[in-house]
């Protein structure tokens, strides 16, 4: 059994002007100490995945359908209290996007990380300061942190301390949003090395979350590409990477701007993601797939397995018989 | 002056004060200020691209900003060569030219009213830069409008559908009828730029005008700014982060560092051949979509973190920071913790268009 099991995930936001399919039956796994990422452009449901498996979702949504189950229990059929008192933040927690930015001016430090520690582990002032000086050892900040204010640190300082709070009630699942947005890159270098050793050395599974392909590419072990509310590419990193089968994966890997190698024309998709209230007819990305033909329109594909844990949705993988792997 | 030059930027200085705590102002303590550009130079040739690259807070935003006439100009001078119409305008006004350049550190801010239509600027963010109660016909037909180009409206209008053709905005009729809330990030970028060309600009200023889109859409823009500065002989400022959309965007590279420039030349040939430590650690910490990586953890070689503008370190700004000046600290140190090193030809070999300030590669005098 793993650690954590997505199936079906549904996913709706009821607004005034119709009902956002933001997740659409999602499916994933993730073994202990393993680490996801999920890649896709903004409003393809990326982050509302992040928010349903810690049982957050923001009103006017809600989970429809499928089921999440941490170590076999099914959270989509756990309340609120239960949820907080046996999964959120004890069995996953959450880096989330632009979090930095959320810390509470008037207190230190120290006290914001120590504050959970107080009142839910039933901490004395003196012990939960110990341990939320040690949990910012582990992130790379000295003791002297505890008595500082957040406006006295820069913002990797205040990233690594919001990795801290993620860390405190010691998670098997870490999900980090975008955990680099807004840090220039030798701050985002050092944050991403900050993580891969805390997934080494506590075995702590993660789902990294960035619509950045070369970010998620530093850390995930398997990679789920994502289009408008549904998994349309989902495999070991070196596959999905290394041979992308989906059209849209091929092209967003061509349309990343290296550093290094031969400089290659960058390849665009032209159009944008469609409105999820309305999604079109068939399969979602046709729009803009430069291979679509007369099926793509009428018929939804169902993901392929092309390969030992290596999926795509796309009737040209049906039709060359790559799905007979 | 050479010919083909159109933008010679010497030694500019941004310098915005910092407001004095009561008791620093009754111990009369000096007004400290944020030296945002800091001596800087550079030259641009006419149709030419330069990227500015640097972390936040290096001062690129302001560079671009002080081209613009936006910021006070502290010191240090920003000669530009206008179109041959804009000469008579400017003369008009009785502004002096030396070789045909105008200092645009010396005008005062009404007399850059007729340079705003020879500099534009394409912003960041496309959902503030664009008037939400201006359709986009009325966004476009803006400038022509404020600098008098167009003898009629229809003229003007002609003019607006064409200049959405050039940005594949199509058919021009029905986009010029709408509100940008109902164009997606992209479009909206891409009446930004239509913008920015309909003047027929000399120079476009473009500051950070992909970072806020998708991966999947940005390789788009930047072909399409590249087709028409190429097109209309214009020059572009580039101003990013990312050092490989650099790479895609540009010709030239100037990296910034605390309001300096560090190092230029050749954009392929500094990402392959970077002199200076500080370019160096930012290649190093470029992530490449290759999963092999997540196997390794690798340091990037840089110490500590980037200093406040307010206080720069003396000697090399760079040197509390400079891994390369520990491994070599007996020969460097009377060099890098005394003496501001100028931006200027490598001792080793490189292209002749390379330019670093650093005491480990430059001359020491």
């Amino acid at each position: 059994m793993a650690l954590l099991e997505v199936r079906d995930l549904q996913t709706y936001f009821y607004t005034i002007r119709g009902i956002v399919k933001a997740v659409d039956k999602v499916s994933f796994d993730l073994e202990k100490g393993e680490v996801l990422g999920l890649a896709g452009e903004s409003g393809c449901g990326k982050s509302t995945i992040a928010w349903s498996l810690l049982g957050l979702v923001p009103p006017p949504g809600r989970i429809v359908g499928g089921s999440i189950k941490i170590d076999g229990n099914d959270i989509t059929k756990m309340g609120e209290p239960e949820i907080r008192r046996k999964i959120r933040w004890k069995k996953i927690s959450m880096i989330f996007q632009g979090a930095m930015n959320a810390l509470t001016p008037v207190y230190t430090i120290g006290y914001q990380i120590a504050e959970p520690l107080i009142y839910h582990m039933g901490l004395s002032k003196k012990e939960a300061y110990e341990r939320a000086a040690e949990l910012l050892a582990s992130v790379g900040l000295s003791k002297e942190f505890l008595n500082r204010y957040p406006h006295q640190l820069s913002g990797g300082q205040k990233q690594r301390v919001v990795i801290a709070m993620a860390l405190v009630l010691e998670p098997d699942i870490v999900i980090a949003d975008e955990p680099t947005t807004a840090l220039d890159v030798v701050v985002q270098y050092q944050v991403i090395n900050l993580l891969k050793r805390i997934n080494r050395e506590k075995k702590i599974a993660m789902i990294v979350i960035s619509h950045d392909l070369s970010l998620i590419a530093q850390m995930a072990d398997k990679v789920a590409i994502m289009y408008a509310g549904r998994i349309v590419e989902y495999g070991p990193s070196e596959k999905v990477f290394n041979d992308p089968q989906h059209p849209y994966t091929q092209l967003l890997l061509k349309a990343i701007p290296r550093l290094r190698g031969p400089k290659e024309k960058l390849a665009y998709i032209p159009g944008q993601p469609p409105d999820l209230r309305n999604p079109p007819t068939g399969c979602r990305f046709h729009p803009r797939c430069p291979f679509a033909f007369d099926r793509c329109y009428k018929e939804d594909p169902e993901l392929v397995k092309l390969d030992k844990n290596h999926y795509a949705s796309c009737f040209l993988l049906e039709e060359k018989g790559v799905g007979g792997l | 002056m050479s010919k083909d030059l159109l933008l010679d930027v010497e030694n500019l200085k941004v310098y915005f004060p910092v407001r004095r705590s009561i008791s620093e102002f009754l111990a009369m303590k000096p007004r400290r200020f944020v030296r945002a550009v800091d001596g800087i130079s550079f030259k641009i040739r006419i149709g030419e691209s330069l990227c500015l690259v640097g972390e936040s807070g290096s001062g690129k935003t302001t560079t671009g900003k002080a081209i613009l006439g936006l910021v006070p100009i502290s010191g240090g001078s920003v000669k530009y060569r206008p179109k041959e119409e804009t000469v008579k305008v400017l003369r008009e006004e009785g502004v002096e030219f030396v070789d045909g350049f105008v200092d645009i550190a010396k005008l005062r801010f009404k007399q850059m009213k007729p340079l705003r239509k020879e500099i534009q600027i394409v912003f960041q963010d496309p959902y503030g830069s664009l008037n939400p109660r201006y359709t986009i016909g009325r966004i476009l037909e803006e400038p022509l409008i404020i600098h008098g180009i167009g003898e009629t409206s229809e003229e003007r209008i002609e003019m607006v559908a064409r200049a959405l053709e050039n940005v594949k905005l199509i058919p021009p009729e029905d986009f010029m009828e709408r509100y940008p809330h109902q164009l997606s990030g992209g479009q909206r970028q891409r009446v930004a730029i239509a913008r920015a060309f309909i003047t027929n600009p000399g120079l476009v200023i473009a500051d950070e005008p992909v970072s806020m889109l998708d991966v999947s859409i940005r390789a788009e823009i930047l072909e399409l700014l590249n087709t028409l500065r190429e097109k209309n002989n214009t020059s572009m400022i580039f101003i990013t982060h990312d050092l490989a959309i650099a790479r895609y965007a540009c010709e030239r590279i100037a990296i910034m560092y605390l309001g300096k420039i560090v190092e230029i030349g050749d954009v392929d040939m500094v990402i392959q051949n970077p002199i200076h430590p500080y370019t160096k650690a930012l290649i190093e910490a470029i992530f490449e979509p290759d999963p092999s990586m997540r196997h390794k953890i690798k340091e990037i070689p840089i110490k500590g973190e980037i200093p406040s503008a307010v206080n720069i370190p003396a000697g090399c700004r760079f040197h509390p920071r400079c891994v390369e000046l520990d491994q070599d600290r007996k020969t460097l140190e009377s060099y890098c913790l005394m003496k501001e090193p100028s931006l200027e030809k490598p001792i080793i070999d490189a292209e002749p268009e390379r330019a670093v300030a650093c005491w480990k590669y430059i001359e020491r005098r």
